[in-house]
Formats: C-alpha cells, sequence, structure tokens
C-alpha cells in the first residue's frame, strides 16, 4: 500500500515538471521498432529524418525536433504511442505508421485531436483515406491498390495470362492488393477461380499447394517476407510450375538473394511497386545518394518504407515554409498548404492530394530477371504515372463496389 | 483506517495530474491492476497459474464491442446497461469454461492449458469473421455517455477505474473469507483431505476461474472503452505475457500487489523509450524486470511492506525470521 503511495507522489511530481515549449515544431514519428519489423521500421525513420536533414533542421527560424515512437504493429501500440506524443511530448504533428491496420487507427484517433496533424507513413490499407476519412489525417503516398496498378494489365495484355489463382495474408493490406491487381485483371476479361487467405506467420502451405487449379494460367501471391519464401519453396518442392505474379512486398531483393529452389519459377516474374530501389530516374539517383551519405550504416538503397516517411515529412517541411511556421488557429493555414502542395517525388512524379487527402502517386510494374553473374533482380518494365485511389473509375461506381474483403472484388 | 490512507491520496490525484499522466498511466495502470488481480487471486488462493486471464478480459472487450458502438459495421447495437451485464456474465462463463478444462491440472500443467486455451482464442479471434471481425478487429468502440458526459473523458474514466479497482479489491478480500473462498484455499493446500471431507473439489476450482473470469471481465470493459479498440492483438501472446509480467512484479501475496506492479509496468512502459536509445528500450524494461525479481522475489509490495515494517522497529527481521523458525 506504501509503495503505492510513494508511486503516486512520484506521479505527481513527474507531472508538474513537464516541459513545454512554443519555438519548436515538434514532429512524432511512428515507426515499428520492435520484432520482425525492427530493421525496416528503422528505415522508415530514416526517411523522415533525411527530410529534415535537408532542410538543416529548422524551417524560416523555426527548429525543427524529431521524436521517434516505436508501435509493434498492432493498433494498440500505435494508438499508445501516438497518445503519448501528443499529450507529453506535445508534438504539432505525426508521422507515421507503418502498416495498415495500425494507420486505420491512428485515422481513427486523429478524430479526437484536431489540433494535430497526422501524416500518414507506408501503411496502405485502403479505407485509411477513402471510407471515413478524417479532416486532419494525410497521406502522401498511395494505398495497396494504387500500388498494384499496371500489373494486371501487364498479366493480362503482355504475359496472356487469362486465369489466376490468389494466394494472400488474411488481413487488409493484402486484401487491398488483391483489389488493385483484381480491378485491372477482371475488367480486362481475367479470371479470379480461387483465393486461398492464409494466417499472417503460416508455416505449412501443403493445403494450399494442393487444392491450386491445374488450369490457372498464373498464382498472385501477396505474402510478405517468410511466408513468401516459405510458400514458395513448399510449391516448388511439390512440384508446382506456375508462374508467380508478385504483390508490392513480395519479390524483395532478400527474397531473391535467399538460395531458394524456387529462383527458377520467379525469373519473368511482374510485380507491382510505388519503389524500386535502383531505379535509374535522375531524381530517385540523387535521392538515394543523399540517403546514403546521410546514413551510411542504413541499407544500400532507401526501402518503400524510407521513401514514404520521407515523402510525408518533405510535405510537412514545404507547408511549414509555405505558411513561415505559423501552426496557429488549429494549424488551419497549414494543412491549406498541405491540401494544395505539389512536388516532385523522389521517384520523378509530382505529388499532389485528392479531395480525400489520399496520394496521386507514380506506380511501377517490375519483372525478376537474371543477371550475367546468375544472382536474381529486378528491374522496371512499365511506370503508370498519376495513380488516383479510385483507379481511373468513377467515384460512384468504386465506392459503390463496397468496402475491400476476403469476398470483393471476385471474378470467378 | 488504512483504505482511507490509500483512498484520498489516490481521489486527490486529478487535482495534480494533466491529461496524459491521469489517463495514459493512472487509469491505464488501474485497469492493468484489475486484470492482474484476476490473475493473483488465482494464484494466491488457488495456488494455479493461468495464462488465460486476457482471454476472459478479451471476451469481455469484444461482447462490448460486438453489442455497442463501433465503425466497423458489426454487430447488434444495444443500450450499455444491457451490454455491461452480458460482458461481464460471458467473461465470468469463459472463465468458469477455462476452470472446467484445467480443473484437473496443477503447475505447468496449469501453465501449459491455460496458454493453449489463450492461444487458440488468439488465432480464432484473427481468422473469425462474423463476431471477431479477424486482424483489424473493432475500431471506434465508444465509452457510453451520461448526461451528456462521456465515460471516455480522462476525470470519469479514472474514477470508474478507481471504483472498479477499489470494489476488485474488496470483493476479493470478502470473497476469501467466505465459505466458498475458504474452501477454495484448502483445495490450494490439501486437495485430498478435501476429497476426504466428502466436498468435490472441482467445485471450487471453477468457482475461483469464474470469479477471476468475473475480475478480468471488468478489466477488459474498461480496456476497451480505454483503447477504443480491440483486435486479435489485445489477446494475443504479448497481453498475455504483460498481465503475468504485473503480478509478479507487483508480487502474488497480497492482491494489492497486482496495482504496485501495474504502475512500475506502465511507467516503464511509457517511459522506456525517453531515457535510452530508441532501439534499445525494451533491454532497458527487460533489465528492470530482471533486477525486481532477483532483488524481490516476493514482489515489490512485499518488499516495500518488509521496509516499511523494518522502519517501524528495527528488529521486526529478526523477529519474524524467528518465528519462521518456531
Amino acid at each position: 500500500m506504501n509503495k503505492l503511495k510513494l508511486a503516486a507522489s512520484v506521479l505527481a511530481l513527474s507531472a508538474m515538471s513537464v516541459p513545454a515549449s512554443a519555438e519548436e515544431v515538434k514532429i512524432g514519428v511512428i515507426s515499428i521498432l520492435e520484432g520482425a519489423f525492427a530493421a525496416l521500421g528503422q528505415d522508415g525513420i530514416r526517411g523522415a529524418e533525411l527530410a529534415v536533414l535537408e532542410v538543416g533542421g529548422e524551417v524560416d527560424g523555426n527548429k525543427v525536433e524529431v521524436i521517434t515512437m516505436s508501435s509493434d504493429a498492432s493498433p494498440d501500440s500505435a494508438v499508445n504511442a501516438a497518445r503519448k506524443l501528443i499529450e507529453q511530448d506535445g508534438v504539432d504533428m505525426i508521422v507515421g505508421p507503418l502498416s495498415g491496420s495500425e494507420g486505420l487507427a491512428l485515422r481513427d484517433l486523429s478524430k479526437s485531436y484536431p489540433a494535430v496533424t497526422f501524416l500518414n507513413g507506408s501503411s496502405a490499407a485502403q479505407d485509411t483515406t477513402l471510407r471515413d476519412s478524417s479532416d486532419n489525417f494525410f497521406r502522401f503516398g498511395g494505398d495497396g491498390a494504387q500500388w498494384m496498378v499496371g500489373v494486371g494489365d501487364y498479366a493480362y495484355n503482355d504475359m496472356g495470362y487469362k486465369s489466376v489463382a490468389v494466394i494472400a495474408e488474411d488481413y487488409s493490406f493484402p486484401y487491398t492488393q488483391v483489389l488493385g491487381f483484381m480491378t485491372e485483371f477482371c475488367s480486362a476479361g481475367g479470371k479470379v477461380p480461387e483465393k486461398f487467405w492464409t494466417p499472417i506467420g503460416n508455416k505449412d502451405y501443403s493445403s494450399v499447394v494442393y487444392s491450386i487449379p491445374q488450369d490457372v494460367d498464373a498464382i498472385f501471391v501477396a505474402l510478405g517476407g517468410a511466408d513468401a519464401v516459405n510458400f514458395l519453396t513448399q510449391y516448388s518442392q511439390a512440384g508446382g510450375d506456375k508462374p508467380i505474379i508478385g504483390g508490392s512486398i513480395t519479390i524483395d531483393q532478400s527474397i531473391l538473394d535467399s538460395k531458394g529452389p524456387f529462383k527458377k519459377l520467379l525469373v519473368g516474374a511482374p510485380a507491382g511497386t510505388p519503389t524500386v530501389s535502383d531505379y535509374d530516374g535522375e531524381e530517385w539517383s540523387a535521392f538515394s545518394a543523399s540517403y546514403t551519405e546521410a546514413f551510411p550504416d542504413g541499407f544500400s538503397a532507401p526501402s518503400i518504407f524510407a521513401h514514404h516517411y520521407y515523402m510525408s515529412a518533405k510535405a510537412a517541411m514545404l507547408a511549414l515554409d509555405a505558411v513561415d511556421g505559423d501552426l496557429s488557429n488549429d494549424q488551419a493555414a497549414f494543412r491549406a498548404a498541405l491540401t494544395d502542395l505539389t512536388f516532385v517525388t523522389p521517384t520523378g512524379g509530382t505529388m499532389r492530394l485528392d479531395k480525400n487527402r489520399n496520394g496521386i502517386v507514380d506506380n511501377f510494374v517490375t519483372e525478376v530477371y537474371e543477371r550475367e553473374d546468375g544472382s536474381l533482380g529486378n528491374r522496371v518494365v512499365k511506370v503508370v504515372r498519376d495513380v488516383d485511389q479510385l483507379l481511373g473509375q468513377d467515384e460512384a461506381t468504386f465506392l459503390a463496389s463496397g468496402p475491400v474483403s476476403r469476398d470483393n472484388p471476385s471474378c470467378p | 483506517m488504512r483504505p482511507a490512507v490509500v483512498l484520498l491520496p489516490l481521489l486527490a490525484l486529478p487535482l495534480l495530474l494533466n491529461d496524459f499522466w491521469l489517463t495514459q498511466v493512472a487509469t491505464r495502470a488501474l485497469i492493468l491492476g484489475v486484470m492482474a488481480l484476476s490473475l493473483s487471486f488465482l494464484a494466491t488462493y488457488l495456488g494455479v497459474v493461468s495464462f488465460a486471464q486476457a482471454t476472459m478480459a478479451g471476451v469481455a472487450g469484444y461482447t462490448m464491442a460486438y453489442f455497442g458502438p463501433n465503425t466497423v459495421g458489426l454487430g447488434v447495437p444495444l443500450p450499455f446497461w444491457v451490454t455491461i451485464p452480458i460482458a461481464l456474465a460471458l467473461a465470468t462463463v469463459s472463465g468458469a469454461l477455462v476452470g472446467l478444462i484445467a480443473r484437473r491440472s496443477r503447475g505447468i500443467y496449469a501453465i501449459m492449458i491455460t496458454l493453449a486455451i489463450g492461444v487458440a482464442f488468439f488465432y480464432f479471434t484473427r481468422q473469425n469473421y462474423t463476431f471477431f471481425n479477424g486482424w483489424t478487429g473493432f475500431s471506434g468502440v465508444r465509452a457510453p455517455e451520461i448526461a451528456g458526459i462521456s465515460l471516455r473523458d480522462p476525470l470519469p474514466l479514472y474514477l470508474l477505474s478507481l471504483a472498479t479497482a477499489g470494489l476488485a479489491l474488496a470483493l476479493v478480500s470478502g470473497f476469501v473469507r467466505s465459505p466458498l473462498g475458504l474452501t477454495i484455499q484448502a483445495v490450494r493446500d490439501a486437495p485430498g483431505r478435501v476429497l476426504a471431507l466428502g466436498i468435490s473439489v472441482t467445485t471450487p476450482i471453477v468457482a475461483a476461474f469464474a470469479f477471476s473470469g468475473f475480475l478480468a471481465g471488468a478489466g477488459g470493459i474498461l480496456n476497451v472503452w480505454y483503447q477504443e479498440r480491440i483486435s486479435s492483438f489485445s489477446v494475443g501472446l504479448g497481453p498475455i505475457i504483460d498481465i503475468l509480467i504485473i503480478s509478479v512484479i507487483g508480487g502474488l501475496r497480497h492482491p494489492a500487489g497486482a496495482f504496485v506492479g501495474a504502475v512500475v509496468f506502465v511507467l516503464l512502459d511509457t517511459f522506456a523509450v525517453d531515457l535510452i536509445d530508441r532501439e534499445r528500450f525494451n533491454t532497458l524494461i527487460g533489465c528492470v524486470l530482471l533486477l525486481i525479481v532477483v532483488v524481490a522475489p516476493g514482489g515489490l509490495h512485499q518488499l516495500g511492506a518488509d521496509w516499511i515494517a523494518r522502519l517501524r522497529s528495527p528488529d521486526a527481521k529478526s523477529k519474524s525470521s524467528v518465528r519462521a523458525n518456531s
């Protein structure tokens, strides 16, 4: 009991010493710094820090302070991190989070904090901005469906696949990826007779491998990290020989570098992504060079996470500059500046927002190729500029098709 | 007189703390404390460590979400005065079910069975979309408004949590003195003798689990109001272990230990990231917890009580050791 009293008085004392500073602009960055995503989450932080470094740590005489917080991929932890940043550290804006369901949670939270501006990190669930959007939640990037634009069309028209089976993890981000692929593929005339949803972290894919229909032309695999390695290994060991189509996080360099027996399946596999690490565009080379210079211990090139956190933090810097650091009146001027902002992205496109404050972005279709030394890499086969969240469709039609789920869309 | 000494400063706390401290630290500690109390109760009076407390709390939380306001368009909205009893009843039933399944096991086997139940429930919520909405779970779960005041506002939520915690402590201390509570302790000490007296051991065990389910359910309701959301993550291995850590560092010998543990845990969880390099804060949390377990095997509550006793009479320690020897 007495311990409790002591704790209470410690609480009380510390509360009175909470500092308050009005001179600085404080940016809270939320990323995943623990567990399986820790290395990638760290790269997200680098992206946000790079944008602040580029302006020399101050905008129009206002010092910019970056405060980072970790979440663990769960919505609860992202909400707790945001609450701490807002209520304890007194941040003016938040950049983050990293994963899909966290983004939905922060979108909901942002409605309770109208005085704080939320800039999405790399989370890519569709409904974060499309349905029930929040006035102070901005996404300077695309959703998982925008990241697949170009692939469905490429698979049907260039590769000649008429029928594709889908295997994907069972949560909001893969749903959105499948939607992006199927929207194009189905309207081009393709069929998706079967979809397999597996739990994240699944080890045994044998039941899926033997259920894949024999008459499909290819398999669309929207799995990430170890899940993709496990599935591809088991599929090729079982004698599977259907060509693969990849999601945005399926075929990354770590999979291409692994020694699995599935390598022959991957050569020529197309995938959709907003970030190609070794893209040879002029702006990307400059971005990549400044990233490597600022973070010698980072990755060899910026990842998708560094890219997206960078764009959000850069947007914040540009908008701050446009309003001379004026964050008064619940940041009204700052938000207006964000809404009207256009800037050139590291991939060479023009970033701007739609009416739901979601980015209109560039997307890449890549394919896996074999280098001369026998190793595998991704190369760009197609760039699609100005992809909006409605995927080029009429808004009413797009919304009428309902929220994305296991069974939506469907074209068996 | 003693409860008043603790209660008055706690009631005065809102005057001293800002909203962040009141909600994110004090209220969260009280809520986690109520959940940990459900584990401490089982461990102390039945002698069984259960890993299924997060499950029981989750049952109540999911019930509140399913039958309450949420933004995922699932469930049947009912008024809160109907939902709360349903949630508490379901949590109690889930506790009784866990007790029924684990009734024959002790020690490590009870841990294994309850852990299995907890993890099974976690995967079930993650993959079931009809009732639990899978991975994403429920968001936008709002606490009810009474006379225009939302129970989620910092002060009402704090007072509500404080009242719940006080009630839970009073319930536990009353329950363990009742005939059923005494039987539960008899089952802990000598199940063979209880059987020899002609009393079935199943009923006390199931009753103890049901009671702990009720406590966990109360914590679960507060937690879903505090978080304003619930998902499979809320019933996963993380929360299961958090509850265990809180109980252990607080100390299992006195029910109030759960709250001491919760305060320390919440302070660490919230501020470790400010004290040390952002990439290493989990190491700090781990080290502090290790230190507590090594320095205070009986938990922080016990350590504090020992210190106070020593301050009051310097020879108290030798006395108590004499008593232990005799």
